[in-house]
């Protein structure tokens, strides 16, 4: 017993540890955003300088990286949900095809995709300067995180039963999708929604290669900040990254905690109802 | 009130698209007003028979089905005007009780007073009242199905079809509830038909049952009929219990292993007689027995005990007798059969 | 059950095509064009021999598996301690310490390269604590060795939620049939345990492995001097101008990734769980 009670200390102070590494940095660089000197340290003060100066030099950058998530979002919802749905309903060799394909951005290096796009539409000036060109990559990388957040919620439930359900009712084909399928997979929206909101904000590898200097993104400035300014700097810049990140990231969390079975009221309280 | 309406499949048999045969081609009528059974084992096609009528599965070429005077095969569900009840219910999560209620209502565009009064309706019919504004994961079983039924009826079908509504209920609920469907049934005079694979659930609530087997219609008749007449051995044996033994005729003499039947109306050359237990008695003191047996094992029920005799045959007859004595393991017996009660199948 | 509810093929087209018409334009069509135009440089179709005969090429593909592959071992080691133990032990303040342990999930890339530099960095936390004892500052940030941590950071959240879903399902009566059979805890963790763990580290074992392999912002902000695959696509598109190779060595890397994900997938037997 001695032992086992040894072995469990040694598993918990490695955790900590484990902990330590990932958090450490995340507050050194926040507290390195708001020292005066980071080289002389904490000593030499805090300040909010850093994180005016980026916001001033920067902020472009964090609004256009907001747009292109919520654009990136609706065109995600646009695309995916419907798909979600059919490929729920055919759950053949073709729709496990569809889905396999629908990986591939995933699974492919984003250098790759995003070398695609420019071989293939580099020449449309206007398309390649614009900030539809990055949506059009994060949309690639992001979709099947919603494809597959609905997916996995519409394959638990019983939809067949529900639906036949609502066309015994009288309810046709977009009644039935409207009614029964939209409501009945909110969860899966939800968490694929934050899913592609905080990928898209955070998607760097296609991205670098996708923009130009007027469609920088808030991880493109950060790589700019990072390799040409000072410390403090990129600090500051990054505390702004995860003031925007953190909330989703948190969300998501509480999203994927497993939710509690809600258990049907014993078959006694039927006496009481009526 | 409910526009009522008989029903009618001709030649409907289906074939699933990876070539299973679920039924073979059935003619089946029914009246309107009437609650017909579709009774038998999982895989009998009683289910598929339903969803042909309600329009979920589509018979194969040269099936009809109709709705009083209408041909209603080619229609989809949606359009059939029925009200269905499901196995597990199919209530709407996202959905209150009453909304669930209404849903029907709604898309027949009915304005929000007729609906209010409806689903008021519905509720007051089922006693669920205070349930109107749960959601359906606060129901329990008993509740959910009260629900169910509450939303098929509240649409007016013209047809109301259960798919083993009670079976996912534990057994005193389903006492009660079988009960209650069944006055419901009779008040409002509604065509219905109720699938189930329990012989007494079919007994208590067909005005006549249909007994399936392997796709095909093996008997058509009211519940009485069914247990009294059964038209072969697979129905006399799925409905009830049956005793039987095998041997053969001697004139008007049946005999067997355990000893003789007689029976004036014998036929010539039978080689099993079947009977059902409450035919079958401990012989009277005194009595001139013919057929004897030892006692296999005795269950006590309370109010009866249920034997288990020995006569020699692969099964054991089996009987129900007054609990006024023991019958031990082993124990010899001798058995009387009333005359009535034997069938050749 | 199937679905018996027709649908009709107006329907299917309404609800496939819009994703279909997208992911053609955007992904096939510009992945066919970029597979023609690997084959367009000097080399022809041989650009993808140059891949295991040229001694730059070559080397760097090594160096990225070889990373990849240490980040794998690293992350799955960490992961299933961490893992089994937070899903095993309920304690106070747990919670907090799972949320913690799972926040940097999605951090790009960069900001993961970012973080190396903060502990391994030329004014490191490392660095410091190495100081303080009177030793050597080492830094190691922006070798291969700060590029695998950086990788092992990236990996760690998403691993340990894998396994710790994985453990939540191990039955614990195969344990206590393990123990009550005379098993010691050292046999339960290999007989039982791991073997219950393993489509677990297999599925995430693969994502990492194939993040690991295809990642790029950790690298471009750690150093350009770290010579593994991503980075030189990188060169060789930017500063080379050598689009043809950058392509090959693309498709190279792409077939590494999904390969990894897919020979995952079939000894899992399921479906890998999506990269995110």
């Amino acid at each position: 017993m001695k032992h086992g009670k040894l072995l469990l200390s040694l598993q918990f102070a490695f955790t900590l540890a484990v902990c330590a590494f990932l958090v450490v940095p995340v507050v050194m660089s926040i507290l390195a955003g708001l020292t005066v000197n980071y080289f002389v340290g904490l000593q030499s003060g805090l300040t909010l300088r850093w994180v005016f100066e980026v916001w001033d030099a920067y902020r472009d950058t964090l609004f256009l990286s907001l747009g292109l998530a919520l654009a990136c979002l609706a065109l995600t919802l646009l695309l995916g949900v419907p798909l979600a749905y059919l490929l729920a309903r055919s759950r053949g060799r073709l729709a496990r095809a569809i889905e396999e394909l629908l990986m591939l951005p995933v699974a492919v290096p984003g250098l790759a995709t995003a070398l695609g796009l420019i071989v293939a539409y580099g020449g449309f000036a206007g398309f390649r300067t614009s900030a539809a060109f990055i949506l059009v990559g994060h949309v690639l990388f992001t979709l099947p995180f919603m494809v597959r957040s609905v997916l996995a919620v519409l394959s638990v439930i019983d939809l067949p039963t529900l639906e036949e359900g609502a066309a015994s009712l009288g309810a046709g084909f977009w009644q039935r999708f409207r009614d029964i399928v939209l409501p009945n997979c909110r969860n899966g929206i939800l968490a694929g929604a934050l899913m592609v909101v905080t990928l898209s904000v955070g998607e760097f590898n296609m991205t670098w290669l996708l923009h130009t200097p007027f469609t920088k993104t808030l991880p493109v400035g950060l790589a700019d900040a990072y390799a040409s300014l000072r410390l403090e700097i990129g600090s500051a810049y990054t505390l702004i990254f995860f003031l925007l990140i953190t909330p989703l990231l948190l969300t998501l969390q509480v999203l994927a905690r497993p939710r509690r079975q809600s258990f049907a009221a014993p078959d006694n309280t039927i006496e009481n109802a009526s | 009130m409910m526009q009522t309406v008989p029903i009618a499949l001709e030649n409907c048999a289906k074939t699933f698209a990876d070539g299973t045969r679920a039924l073979e081609a059935v003619n089946l009528e029914i009246a309107a007003g009437e609650t017909v059974v579709l009774l038998g084992p999982s895989g009998c096609g009683k289910t598929t028979t339903l969803r042909l009528i309600a329009g979920l599965e589509q018979p194969d070429a040269g099936g009809r089905v109709r709705f009083g005077a209408d041909d209603v095969t080619a229609l989809p569900i949606e359009k059939r005007n029925v009200g269905m009840v499901f196995q597990s219910y199919a209530l709407f999560p996202n959905m209150t009780v009453a909304e669930n209620i209404a849903y029907g209502l709604r898309l027949r565009r009915q304005s929000a007073a007729e609906q209010r009064a409806r689903v008021g309706e519905m509720l007051a019919l089922m006693r669920i009242e205070r349930l109107a504004e749960r959601s359906i994961d606060q129901l329990s079983g008993g509740q959910r199905q009260r629900v169910a039924l509450a939303r098929a009826l509240a649409v007016q079908p013209r047809v109301l079809l259960l798919d083993e509504p009670l079976t996912a209920l534990d057994a005193k609920l389903r006492d009660t509830l079988r009960f209650e469907i069944d006055s419901l049934l009779r008040e409002l005079g509604i065509t219905a038909i109720y699938v189930t694979h329990d012989q007494a659930e079919a007994m208590a609530l067909g005005d006549r049952i249909v007994v399936m087997d392997h796709g095909r219609i093996a008997q058509v008749g009211a519940p009485r009929e069914i247990y009294q007449q059964p038209a072969s051995r697979y129905v006399a044996e799925f409905i009830g219990t049956m005793n039987r033994l095998s041997g053969h005729a001697d004139g008007e003499v049946f005999r067997c292993a355990g000893g003789y039947v007689a029976w004036p109306a014998l036929p010539a050359g039978a080689q099993e007689i079947l009977f059902r237990p409450e035919d079958t008695r401990i012989a009277a003191d005194g009595e001139a027995a013919t057929l004897h047996g030892t006692v296999g094992a005795a269950f006590f029920c309370g109010n009866h005990v249920r034997l288990f005799v020995e006569v020699g045959e692969a099964q054991p007859l089996v009987l129900e007798t007054p609990a006024r004595r023991e019958y031990r393991h082993g124990e010899p017996v001798a058995l009387a059969i009333e005359t009535h009660g034997l069938m050749v199948l | 059950m199937s679905h018996s509810l027709a649908i009709s093929r107006r329907q299917s087209a309404l609800l496939l095509l819009p994703a279909a018409i997208f992911f053609t334009a955007f992904f096939l069509l510009p992945m066919l064009r970029l597979f023609f135009i690997s084959a367009s440089g000097q080399l022809g179709w041989s650009a993808y021999l140059a891949i295991v005969s040229d001694a730059n090429y070559f080397r760097a593909l090594w160096t990225t598996l070889a990373v990849a592959a240490v980040t794998t071992l690293l992350t799955l080691v960490i992961s299933a301690i961490s893992g089994v133990f937070l899903q095993r032990h309920a304690f106070p303040g747990r919670a907090l310490l799972v949320s913690a342990l799972t926040l940097p999930l999605a951090f790009p890339g960069v900001v993961v390269g970012f973080m190396v530099i903060m502990l391994a960095g030329r004014q490191g936390l490392i660095g410091e604590v190495f100081a303080l004892f009177g030793g050597e500052r080492p830094v190691f940030a922006y070798s291969l060795a700060g590029l695998c941590m950086g990788y092992v950071y990236f990996s760690i959240p998403r691993t340990i939620l894998t396994i710790m879903a994985a453990a939540e399902k191990l039955d614990p009566r195969l344990e206590e049939a393990a123990r009550s059979l005379g098993g010691s805890p050292w046999h339960v963790v290999r007989d039982v345990i791991l073997p219950g763990l393993r489509p677990a580290f297999v599925s995430s074992g693969a994502i990492c492995f194939a993040t690991a392999v295809g990642a790029f912002g950790t690298a471009f902000t750690l150093a350009t001097r770290i010579e593994v695959l991503p980075m030189l696509i990188y060169t060789e598109f930017t500063l080379s101008a050598n689009i043809a190779m950058a392509a090959a060595l693309s498709f190279s890397l792409g077939a590494v990734a999904w390969l990894a994900l897919a020979l995952a997938r079939s000894a899992a037997g399921a479906t890998v769980a999506a990269a995110g």
